[in-house]
């Protein structure tokens, strides 16, 4: 008996599951940051949230759905690392389960399952908890001190919240920034933060091997980056005082997880690279928005939920270049 | 070798396997009886010439082109013509075919069977383009549209190049590949009869960089004749489909819904030209082609040069014969081929391969959720969005669909060879196209 279908014939190597441990492997370096700046606490998180992720998911599928179990597809995975990564690692467990139900039963099967979710479901649970937890949510834990710098680090708020804080008791930007830490303590993660956001070098290092896998493209990481730079670029030359430098924008806070982790969810982005671009800048433009003028310190999470709600009106303005549409009338080579 | 050209929106690389490509083409013997499809061609079938009983010699021509967009078929043997009956042909449509029962070795009068080559130019455009109709010529690439169709160039357009496919970017087939290396000259001179018959002074020759030898012999040619160029071009599918080829050489685009002649360009392919140089100088029409057959599990891979209407069985006999665990076997190449139901099909003008693939190869994987990724979206070499297209095509959103120019679609199978959930794209591109071609001909009509 021959089988019979439809060409093509072969297929490529690309699979979800590729994809997504694809993901998981870039959060590698990430997580080992976490561990070595927040210990064992972050490896409670990290257990739990992926324990609690997967067990929703298996739960969800087998006795509300009844349809195909795919929690080794790694999606759940992804959602469950990504979910510890947004929430201080001194959170109480018993949050973290709830965090994981409310990211994948509301917020992924809820819609639909894989594929199907408007909003990035890690993301909609970090912040149902931070409106139902802002205390455990917002006090973050002393990021270890590197051997080697004798520098202090700050305890509290992030370098984000400590900047809105101390401009509100009218300091201004330069001498609050004494109080912080370098840039280069800011790289490599010591900070205060979420687990996974404090070190922009093991954000960007796990980014670089997405795009050298292909598993995302440079379109909504460089435009959210760039959009950012420009626009405290533009507020910082007006008033240093008042507004804080592009560099201090770039590596605080969760812009760097937001570019290169979140905001590249395929689910919830744009299916076209112009669509793309518009996307990363609309995130760019709101984070700032929010951490300027807004009333949180922190504006990746709403900025990236604000424009996955819009993604459905960006493919329908956004088409890719159709063949044969401009005439390319160019002189044959010679 | 500086920046090797290609075509620009999309594509993808699947691996090449090209197993075949260092081994001569062989003639095959002439089989006992021969199986001749009426309808080789894109478009009308011929209407036939002959009936059961009848005597015919190689070359007579025995189905008559009977509409503009149809060609003519020529005996492929000498003998009798034992019944004229329907057969599921490679497409898996039942069509009519003439079987011929082959007996001696006589071939119509004035073919020239020597190998000589003939230089000969002076003949009129019409002439030409005379020949290659009688000759019953079509895109032997696979498209198989008649040839003297396309270099009939309509009132008011004029052709600037000729565009010459030696691309052969379907992974496992070489037919293409041989025939450069082994009838080169010939080509060129095909290629020269083709530029007078469309009244162009140059002709681009696209061969992948897959192909040295090729490339090497074909440039080294083309320095004895005027206007012709060599161009090696980057590996990329679908570069052998017309619209990316005269992207990839002229940076030219073909407007959606038009021919490639709106942007001066006619293409032909290398197997199509040989045909020209035989139809033309030798007087011979299309009674025989060269076939790859080929697989991981085959013996011997090989290219044949065989009559029309030998069964492919005879063609995988001569290679090795059907390995154990053969799954599927397909007519043509991996990405644009067609599955066959059995192997008692005839080869037709437009066979270039037989692939045969393993059991494991054969079957699809399991079709998971889209995660809207949009690889599919960006391999796409004619700009569309596959995963919209197979939604609405399957929510029966016929007329959105064609909005999305789902009628722009060259059924490359790009999007489904990259889904990472596995997803039967096209399938549902196919089905789209399908209704959407009817509603346009239904509104056309009224």
């Amino acid at each position: 008996m021959l089988t019979v279908s439809g060409s093509p014939h072969v297929h490529g190597d690309e699979s979800t599951k590729k994809i997504m441990y694809g993901v998981v492997y870039a959060m590698i370096p990430a997580i080992l940051v976490s561990l070595y700046f927040f210990g064992l606490d972050a490896f409670r998180v990290l257990v739990i949230s992926i324990a609690a992720s997967l067990f929703f998911e298996w739960v969800i599928q087998k006795y509300l759905i009844k349809g195909p179990i795919t929690i080794t597809d790694g999606s759940a995975l992804v959602t469950a690392i990504l979910l510890a990564f947004n929430v201080p690692s001194n959170l109480p467990s018993w949050m973290v389960i709830i965090g994981s139900l409310v990211a994948i039963g509301m917020a992924k099967m809820s819609f639909g399952g894989l594929g199907k979710n408007v909003f990035n479901p890690a993301l909609v649970a970090r912040v149902f908890l931070l409106v139902s937890f802002p205390v455990q949510m917002t006090t973050w834990p002393l990021a270890r001190k590197l051997p080697m710098t004798l520098a202090d680090t700050i305890t509290g708020p992030t370098p984000l919240g400590f900047v809105k804080e101390g401009l509100g008791t009218g300091q201004t930007v330069p001498q609050l920034m004494a109080h912080l830490p370098s840039y280069m303590q800011e790289l490599l993660g010591q900070m205060g933060g979420s687990m996974g956001e404090v070190s922009a070098l093991a954000i960007i290092l796990g980014g670089i091997y997405l795009l050298w896998k292909k598993i995302i493209t440079w379109e909504i990481p460089v435009s959210i980056l760039v959009t950012v730079a420009a626009f405290s670029g533009i507020m910082w030359l007006v008033n240093p005082n008042q507004y804080a430098d592009p560099l201090f924008q770039l590596l605080s806070g969760g812009l760097m997880l937001g570019a290169f982790f979140m905001a590249t969810d395929m689910v919830t982005s744009p299916m076209t690279r112009g669509g793309q671009l518009l996307f990363g800048f609309g995130i760019g433009l709101i984070t700032i928005l929010i951490r300027i003028w807004g009333a949180y310190p922190e504006g990746v999470s709403f900025a990236i939920l604000l424009m996955n709600a819009v993604v459905p009106l960006i493919n329908r303005g956004f088409k890719p270049r159709r063949f044969g549409k401009k005439t390319g009338m160019v002189a044959a080579n010679k | 070798m500086g920046i090797l050209k290609t075509f620009v929106l999309g594509g993808v690389h699947p691996p090449e396997n090209k197993l075949s490509a260092n081994v001569p083409i062989q003639e095959l013997p002439v089989p006992a009886e021969v199986v001749v499809p009426f309808g080789q061609n894109l478009g009308a079938p011929s209407k036939p010439l002959v009936q059961r009983g009848d005597k015919v010699k190689v070359g007579q021509l025995i189905g008559e082109a009977s509409s503009f967009i149809s060609s003519n078929v020529h005996a492929p043997v000498s003998g009798t013509i034992t019944k004229i009956d329907n057969i599921l042909d490679s497409t898996g449509y039942r069509r009519p075919a003439a079987f011929i029962k082959v007996e001696e070795n006589e071939w119509e009068e004035g073919i020239d069977l020597s190998n000589e080559l003939i230089t000969k130019e002076d003949y009129e455009p019409q002439e030409i383009i005379d020949k290659v109709k009688k000759a019953g010529i079509v895109g032997m690439g696979g498209a198989t549209f008649p040839t003297h169709v396309k270099l009939m160039v309509p009132p008011g357009k004029t052709a600037e190049f000729l565009i010459i496919n030696g691309v052969e970017c379907e992974p496992y087939l070489t037919s293409d590949h041989r025939l450069m290396l082994e009838k080169g000259e010939e080509i060129m001179v095909g290629i020269r009869l083709l530029m007078k018959a469309l009244k162009v002074n140059k002709a681009l020759i696209g061969i992948e960089n897959n192909k040295p030898d090729a490339i090497q012999h074909m440039t080294e040619l083309a320095k004895k004749y005027e206007g012709i160029s060599v161009h090696a071009l980057k590996v990329k599918y679908p570069q052998g489909g017309e619209k990316q080829l005269i992207k990839a050489l002229t940076n030219r685009e073909v407007p959606s819904g038009k021919l490639p002649v709106e942007v001066g360009c006619v293409v032909q392919n290398v197997g199509t030209i040989f045909s020209v140089y035989e139809a033309v100088q030798k007087n011979k029409p299309v009674v025989e082609r060269i076939v790859t057959v080929t697989g991981k599990g085959v013996q011997k891979p090989s290219n044949f040069k065989v009559r029309i209407g030998t069964s492919i069985n005879q063609l995988i006999e001569a290679a090795g014969g059907i390995p154990e665990n053969t799954g599927k076997i397909i007519g043509g190449g991996p990405m644009m081929g067609k599955a066959l139901l059995n192997t008692d099909v005839p080869v037709v003008k437009g066979s270039s391969g037989i692939l045969i693939m393993k059991s494991e190869e054969s079957s699809r994987k399991v079709e998971s959720p889209c995660i809207r990724c949009s690889k599919c979206t960006n391999v796409c070499p004619m700009g569309l969005e596959p995963y919209l297209l197979s939604r609405l095509a399957k929510v029966k959103e016929f007329d959105k669909a064609e909005k999305e120019k789902v009628m722009d679609c060259i059924e490359c199978g790009s999007c489904q060879y990259t889904c990472p959930a596995n997803i039967p794209l096209l399938d549902y591109l196919r089905l789209g196209k399908n209704k959407v071609g009817e509603n346009i001909r239904n509104r056309n009509k009224n």
